[in-house]
């Protein structure tokens, strides 16, 4: 079993949506039935086989990469398929494991016009194949071919199957995203290209290997490491979204359907800070320091405009996306100390944030169907005429506003002690600063998701809505697919060690990098 | 004593015919071809198609074999090489050849239009295309590209009563007659200083005191300059749109990819072999074509309406990107080598994303008879299978994994940051910014095909005749596999060397 899994399962994993998405394509689209069956249990199997590596993980190397496989692909350019889990993709690969069927359990009645289950299954699929890809892959090629297949089917699912200004919206998804791709894949070959060369078979060849990057490119002139780290800071920070890069997710997740919005949120956008923590960083140790308070800044700057925004809105979807860049903003806060504890805060608060966040959007696009708008002044009375989901819609809120006790918290919270002690050859009067601001923050996070709370859940319902029929309280496919979110947000926030404790040795293996070879 | 006089005069060349096998094959095709419509007329019109493709697959043999063989042959004093990257640049000719008259075969049937001269014709072209990937000589470089070009001349105005295409078949012509005089006249100068036609003389000459003549730059300019109009990079672009546009879809599908790929197989040819010495005169006029060509064909093509002319602009742009290495590929032997080879790659995916791209086009234009990309409208609601091959090339074009463009990117990107110099760096971040405004017209058209309703809400779907469903079939198969494996196709492009002299 072991011996399997080591050389096998990861590939399984990745590449079993595909799988499963081929048998759809051959179906015609009339069979909803068995397209709905099959996406689901395609996507349970390849859970399942994420728990099977789960259960055979060595917790206690969780710095070391493990189920590595190590295979020649274009040997030209000596990039290889190279894929391995360690303790920092661990929770995101169990984060986009998770929310994929929940996406799926979700859409079962919920499918968006113009229908298609086919095709927008078929998407999600594909979707899961290029998330998956992403946080296994080793090999820098590797990882830029997932993290652009991840583009495409959020793109349709944006344009085809989203609101009135999709169009517009996917267009500028993509374009953003694009662009920040194309300074990255040139920071990757010039990375490649300066790095010093191994031996491969008797030959002295670059290498595109992550593990052995950060090594290889201690050669690397300041001014150019300066460079290289600047092309991978826009393609990541377009994806997280950074100030002021950010603009694209508002549109997006406005206009994508639920799922999309819910799959967006709580792990495309975590592809960006994955990066910082697993590529640039450590590979350019030196230029990341220098780069680190410009990127703190940023970040910080992010929480508050996020926040002041969210105020600014009337729209309760639009809101959410703007709530995002905020937290985001606590995540690369806790990225740009360069610290073990600021890493394992922004870990922590990636996966908090897809947990809630991913939550709120599946309420908001509930409350859409059931009122076809989601303009806050027009909504209220929640708790009065769907108890239930008005209280979830509380519960996501204050999970989202870092109560103390749900998962929000220790996202939030660590981040912006971290930044108090920032790491070696950082200004640590400015990080405290920075730190201070971004507590203001929170209470900006408290104020607007509060004000919204109050003016949708609260209250009697509007005398549009007072008697209407369409407003039924939580279903059970919402039931299903909500409940696991719910608890694990329960659960992480009384047991937060469950996550620490899985990214403490990786953690500490990437920032042992860092100050080893960059001060 | 005639007969000793004739030996005394011209020893008969040895002749290699396994080497020459392929064009024999090719010409002995055309032969039929013509044989068989001057005596059969009409009732043999069916098989024409068929024959013609049928002599391209032949071709494909010796070429296989040769390849196998894997030796370098040499002949006619150096002028005419068969060698790996003679051999891999002659399959991408019959295979894009054998792929255009499986685009032809309905088109040209149904539209009445003299098909045993059309074959005829293409087969020539083809046979251009394969000499001139041997050919190293400034003469017979001269002599493939006419035989490339004027079977093409007459196959851009194939539609003769339709006013387009004789204004595509002329316009293509005059543009090309000037290249050709242009080309000529800087051949002439280099020939004048360096007393010889063959490109490994030259080569020797340009590296040594001969090169400080100032009438070798104006010799290398003219050259590279005629090439330019070939493969239609700005500012020698202006004829390729309208040709594109007025030419029977079919024969555009074949300038686009078939004829503009032997126009950069002639620049690396005579680049590398004859010029490699003098780059200080050709990387800033490569780095300048490069940049302008991507630039200014993917901003004029955000503007058009017309798919057709889209994928004309869209081709100029690309012609950039081919180009794109050649600015830094006089650096060191190493970066040579690299640009090279990114070159090739490039020529080969850009050859089966772009036939399948006109492949769709043909079909759809089958059902709409239009090419306007408003009547792409709807296309996913209809024809979703058509639509899902179009979107992988457009994906492919735009450079998105996992179609194979990414792939031909990469190893453009790959080669300008192999040269580490700034020039190379800023033309890297060109290509990645035209990357994305290319994608606004890649996507709009994605967009149209997937998002928008059928423009007269007609839903009837596309027949697909058997031979562009086959066409389809190999293009989508190629885009998706070296896009997933590239691999393989490097097992093939890294054998390519075209230094048979070495600094």
């Amino acid at each position: 079993m072991k011996d399997f899994l080591n050389s096998w399962g990861i590939s399984l994993m990745v590449f079993g949506p595909l799988v499963g998405a081929l048998a759809m394509l051959v179906v015609p689209k009339a069979k909803e039935q068995f397209h709905k069956v099959v996406a689901l249990a395609t996507s349970l199997v390849v859970g399942f086989i994420g728990i099977l590596l789960m259960t055979n993980f060595d917790y206690d190397a969780s710095g070391h990469l493990q189920f590595v496989v190590d295979k020649a692909w274009i040997p030209i350019i000596n990039s290889r398929y190279i894929v391995g889990i360690d303790g920092i993709s661990l929770p995101m690969i169990a984060l986009a494991l998770l929310i994929v069927p929940l996406c799926i359990i979700y859409s079962w009645k919920h499918f968006p016009e113009p229908k298609n289950p086919k095709a927008f299954l078929i998407l999600i699929l594909i979707l899961e194949t290029g998330m998956l890809g992403s946080f296994v892959a080793q090999d820098l090629i590797l990882f830029f071919v997932f993290f652009e297949v991840v583009l495409l089917p959020m793109y349709f699912m944006i344009g085809v199957w989203g609101g009135e200004k999709r169009q517009y919206a996917s267009l500028k998804f993509f374009l953003y995203t694009l662009f920040g791709s194309a300074l990255m894949i040139v920071a990757f070959l010039s990375l490649y290209f300066l790095s010093d060369k191994i031996p491969v078979n008797g030959e002295m060849m670059h290498s595109f290997d992550m593990r052995i990057l950060p090594e290889l490119a201690t050669g690397i002139s300041t001014g150019a490491a300066l460079f290289i780290f600047g092309g991978m800071f826009m393609g990541f920070g377009i994806k997280v979204p950074m100030f002021p890069f950010h603009t694209w997710l508002p549109d997006a997740h406005t206009q994508a359907p639920t799922v999309g919005s819910v799959i967006l949120a709580a792990v495309l956008l975590k592809l960006g800070t994955y990066g910082f923590i697993r590529i640039a960083i450590p590979i350019l140790p030196g230029a990341a320091e220098k780069w680190a308070p410009f990127i703190g800044l940023l970040a910080v700057i992010g929480i508050i405009y996020g926040a002041l925004c969210c105020l600014a809105q009337t729209d309760m979807k639009r809101l959410i996306a703007f709530s995002s860049v905020s937290h985001m903003g606590f995540v690369m806060l806790g990225i740009a100390t360069l610290t073990t504890f600021g890493f394992q805060a922004a870990i922590f608060g990636m996966v908090a944030h897809g947990l809630i966040t991913g939550m709120l959007f599946f309420v908001a696009g509930s409350t859409k169907d059931r009122y076809h708008t989601l303009d806050i002044s027009r909504l209220g009375g929640m708790l009065k005429s769907m108890p239930h989901m008005g209280w979830i819609l509380g519960f996501a809120v204050m999970a989202s506003l870092g109560l103390p006790g749900l998962a929000g918290f220790w996202g939030e919270f660590p981040a912006i002690l971290s930044a108090y002690d920032p790491g070696v050859g950082l200004n640590v009067a400015f990080f405290r600063v920075l730190m201070v601001i971004a507590a203001v923050g929170t209470v900006l996070a408290a104020a607007y998701l509060l004000w919204m709370y109050q003016r949708v859940g609260f209250g009697v319902p509007t005398k549009e809505f007072e008697d209407d029929p369409h407003l039924h309280d939580v279903t059970f496919t919402e039931w299903l697919a909500w409940t696991p979110m719910l608890i694990l947000i329960v659960v992480l926030g009384f047991m937060p060690n469950i996550i620490f404790k899985v990214t403490d040795g990786a953690v500490s293996h990437t920032i042992a990098i860092v100050n080893g070879l960059g001060g | 004593m005639l007969a000793q006089l004739l030996t005394f005069a011209w020893s008969a060349p040895s002749v290699d015919y396994h080497a020459l096998a392929p064009e024999i094959i090719v010409a002995a095709t055309i032969v039929v071809l013509i044989v068989l419509d001057a005596f059969t007329g009409e009732r043999s019109r069916w098989a024409t198609s068929s024959i013609a493709g049928i002599g391209l697959l032949l071709a494909l043999i010796p070429i296989a074999t040769l390849a196998y063989d894997g030796v370098d042959r040499v002949m006619f004093g150096g002028g005419f090489v068969v060698d790996n990257y003679a051999l891999i640049l002659q399959a991408l000719f019959v295979v894009a050849g054998y792929i255009v008259i499986l685009l032809s075969t309905n088109y040209i049937a149904e539209g009445d239009y003299y098909e045993g001269e059309y074959y005829t014709l293409l087969l020539s072209s083809v046979l251009g295309m394969m000499v001139m990937a041997s050919a190293r000589d400034l003469i017979s470089i001269f002599i493939a590209l006419e035989l490339v070009s004027i079977p093409a001349y007459m196959l851009a105005a194939w539609r003769k009563r339709d006013q387009k295409s004789n204004e595509a078949g002329l316009k293509y012509y005059l543009m090309g007659v000037f290249a050709s005089a242009i080309l000529l006249y800087g051949m002439s100068l280099i020939f004048g200083i360096t007393g010889s036609t063959l490109l490994v003389n030259i080569g020797a000459d340009l590296g040594s005191y001969i090169s400080s003549q100032p009438i070798i730059t104006l010799g290398i300019v003219f050259v590279l300059i005629g090439f330019a109009f070939k493969v239609s990079a700005v500012p020698f672009h202006q004829w390729a749109p309208d040709t594109y546009e007025g030419a029977p879809t079919p024969v555009t599908s074949f300038l686009a990819v078939a004829s503009k790929a032997a126009g950069f197989v002639a620049i690396l040819n005579v680049l590398f072999i004859g010029f490699y010495g003098r780059h200080d005169v050709w990387e800033p006029l490569m780095w300048a074509l490069a940049a302008l060509s991507m630039t200014v064909g993917n901003l004029i093509a955000l503007r058009q309406t017309n798919v057709v002319r889209m994928l004309a602009y869209s081709g100029i742009a690309q012609a950039g990107y081919i180009l794109a290495p050649l600015a830094v590929a006089g650096a060191t032997l190493g970066t040579g080598s690299e640009a090279l080879r990114s070159i090739v790659v490039y020529l080969l995916i850009y050859a089966g994303m772009n036939l399948g791209a006109f492949a769709v086009v043909l079909a759809v234009a089958r059902k709409t008879r239009s090419a306007e990309i408003k009547s792409f409208g709807g296309l996913f609601s209809y024809a979703p299978v058509l639509t899902v091959c179009m979107t992988i090339f457009l994906f492919s074009l735009a450079g998105i994994p996992p179609a194979a463009g990414w792939f031909a990117k990469l190893s453009i990107f790959s080669s300008l940051a192999s040269a580490g110099t700034a020039s190379g760096y800023v033309l890297a971040v060109v290509v990645g910014l035209n990357s994305v405004i290319a994608f606004g017209y890649y996507g709009r058209l994605i967009r149209v095909m997937w998002m928008d309703e059928a423009p007269d809400g007609d839903r009837t779907p596309i027949k697909v005749p058997a031979s562009l469903s086959f066409a389809l079939i190999i293009t989508v198969a190629v885009t998706l596999v070296w896009g997933v494996f590239p691999g393989a196709l490097t097992h093939f492009t890294d054998q390519v060397t075209l230094f048979s002299l070495l600094r």
